[in-house]
């Protein structure tokens, strides 16, 4: 009798109870199409990391006679820009800062606009109206002629354009963390876990922030293409990145004035923008439906 | 006064806000080592206010409280910081009604057990593990080792109960509240859950508060019932005195309000009328608009409160006269 007890309870290893993340990314592997928009997102960002190392041709060398060179010349696959300089090598570059600027504001926003959604909504009261409040002025503007704005106010320059884009993706993303807050703080989780001697602390660190922070997640994952958009349509106004650095937006403006000798040259840097940001809203939606473990 | 597992005197806790609620009006209460006692109420009665108020769980910005709260000569209502987080679990420890929305959903749920044993006993994880084991065979989960690594929605209602049980005790409290622990739960699951506290309180020899608004509940797993009515206590007695002996028309319209012995198609018995709005300070008995028996006398003043026996009393002007059952 002990015998068949001890082995009914011990747990054969396939039925072990699988984790949060492994449940995650059992349901990730499953999707297909997310799994293609993370391989080529994943792929960009390698490029774009790794790109000094992949034998491209140099993205600053210009050449007078090899210039708007049509995609598929012999020695430059997706042909020359406007100043002869290599199509290819300039994607895979501009990548580099265009990724950058377009993910790095959502980062860091997603931080700072956490802590104080966080604090709002657990703290509640006056603090919750002071910091609400102040976020919601930032709401009368369009998040684009705020991203203008700013950048146009502090000038053009990449550190520039990370700070205006940053602080236009606060605003949302705090609201969100104070909607999820101020929900799961009236939950009796919060009040059995207090119940049971948990601190202030305690209760944001572990049970607050372990339930708000996969939504802000998600949420946040879903302004990264906004982001990108906007930081490349700053550089294409001229108060984002500076020339001669290579970056998608950029390159869109200087090649704009193309458009009718060489059409599909100057469409390049907007099919990299359309892709990656498509890539990315399709990889948060298949995030989304990932990580809502309560279906 | 301190060999007294609870002890509180002329609690008063009145809610500010848009308009103010006289919750709690001037409750005593107390209890002796490893007694169960059932605070027996309706809706809005004031039984988990009681309860939150014993653990300091009330927002403390729209609360007022008077009167004093005693636990093993501990004074609740002074303690704060370290102290109320040790007190927190340590010393008294809660039950909640709903065991669905009480477990943290991310987090598995030897985690969250383990997670209060360390914060209260000062062990290694692994130590708190074991005792999260323990505990979860304590309340009767079947391959307990298994269960440890599961997240609460992978729980049934019942389980879940368990679990909340087994978090609730596992820093061994003196005093464990109970705040409708069953009534979320399907009927069989109950009185199993009921079996399980009455044992698992015979065990560890602790008081226990038990919250219910059924009558059959408390009569199951307690030996002394309060009963409650508009933030005050109307009754107090052993659960048989209570039931065979209920002096107060409010006690007796329960009594009579259950479905036992009701024959088919027979109207079942309800004390009309509901009960009333806390916003004023009761000046007169609180039941009189309901009541029967009323009499001139209920409403010119707060009725005394009578004491028939030794620790059992009843707020009613008419305590004195057994009333002819109906």
């Amino acid at each position: 009798m002990t015998l068949v007890e001890t082995t009914a309870v011990e747990p054969a290893p396939a039925q072990k109870p699988q984790g949060y993340w492994a449940g995650v990314g059992a349901r990730l592997v499953r999707d297909p199409l997310t799994m293609i928009c993370a391989g080529v997102v994943l792929a960009l960002i390698l490029a774009a990391v790794f790109a000094p190392w992949l034998g491209l041709a140099d993205p600053y060398k210009g050449s007078m006679i090899a210039r708007l060179k049509p995609i598929g010349t012999t020695g430059h696959l997706l042909g020359t820009d406007e100043q002869g300089r290599d199509m290819f090598a300039r994607l895979i570059y501009g990548g580099r800062l265009t990724l950058f600027i377009g993910l790095m504001p959502v980062v860091l926003a997603f931080f700072i606009g956490s802590a104080l959604g966080i604090v709002a909504g657990f703290v509640g009261g006056l603090t919750n109206t002071i910091i609400m409040r102040t976020v919601d002025v930032f709401f009368a503007f369009p998040s684009v002629l705020l991203a203008i704005a700013i950048s146009g106010a502090l000038g053009a320059g990449i550190v520039n354009s990370l700070v205006s884009l940053t602080i236009v993706f606060i605003p949302p993303i705090t609201r969100v963390a104070e909607a999820v807050t101020s929900g799961v703080r009236a939950l009796d989780y919060i009040d059995a876990a207090r119940a049971t001697g948990a601190s202030a602390l305690t209760v944001i660190r572990v049970h607050v922030i372990g339930n708000v922070l996969s939504p802000i997640f998600v949420y946040a994952t879903s302004l990264t293409s906004v982001c990108m958009i906007l930081a490349a349509g700053l550089s294409f106004l001229g108060i984002g990145v500076r020339p001669p650095e290579p970056e998608w937006g950029l390159m869109l403006n200087t090649l704009r004035s193309a458009i009718y000798i060489n059409p599909w040259l100057s469409a390049l840097p907007g099919m990299m923008i359309f892709v990656t940001s498509l890539c990315l809203n399709l990889l948060s939606d298949g995030l989304r439906s990932a990580m809502n473990v309560r279906d | 006064m301190s060999d007294k597992l609870l002890d509180i005197r002329n609690l008063t806790i009145r809610f500010r806000g848009k308009r103010t609620v006289h919750a709690i009006n001037d409750v005593s209460l107390s209890m002796e080592q490893g007694e169960t006692l059932a605070l027996l109420g309706e809706s809005g009665s004031g039984k988990s206010v009681t309860l939150k108020a014993l653990l300091g769980l009330l927002p403390p910005k729209r609360t007022d409280i008077e009167g004093s709260m005693h636990v093993n000569g501990t004074d609740v209502l002074s303690l704060s910081g370290k102290a109320l987080q040790r007190y927190r679990g340590g010393e008294v420890s809660m039950v909640f009604q709903e065991p669905a929305l009480a477990l943290d959903p991310v987090y598995t749920v030897g985690h969250q057990i383990a997670e209060a044993v360390m914060r209260h006993k000062g062990v290694s994880k692994s130590d708190a593990m074991s005792v999260a084991h323990d505990m979860l065979e304590r309340v009767r989960i079947p391959s307990a080792r298994r269960r440890l690594s599961n997240y609460p929605h992978e729980l049934s209602g019942g389980m879940r109960q368990r679990v909340m049980i087994a978090l609730a005790l596992a820093c061994r409290p003196k005093l464990l509240l109970a705040d409708e622990p069953t009534t979320a739960l399907d009927a069989t699951v109950q009185i199993q859950i009921l079996l399980l506290l009455r044992e698992l309180q015979k065990d560890f020899g602790m008081g226990v508060i038990f919250v219910t608004h059924d009558i059959g509940v408390a009569v199951e797993i307690s030996e002394r019932v309060a009963v409650m009515y508009a933030g005050q206590i109307v009754e107090e007695g052993t659960t048989r005195e209570i039931i065979r002996d209920g002096r107060h028309p409010y006690t007796r319209g329960l009594l009579a309000a259950n479905l036992h012995d009701v024959a088919r198609g027979e109207r079942l018995n309800a004390i009309p009328g509901a009960p009333p709005a806390l916003e004023t300070r009761p000046e007169n008995c609180s039941f009189a608009p309901r009541c029967p028996l009323v009499e001139p006398a209920c409403r010119a003043g707060l009725p005394p409160m009578r004491t028939p026996a030794p620790r059992r009393r009843v707020a009613c002007v008419r305590a004195e006269t057994p009333i002819a059952a109906e």
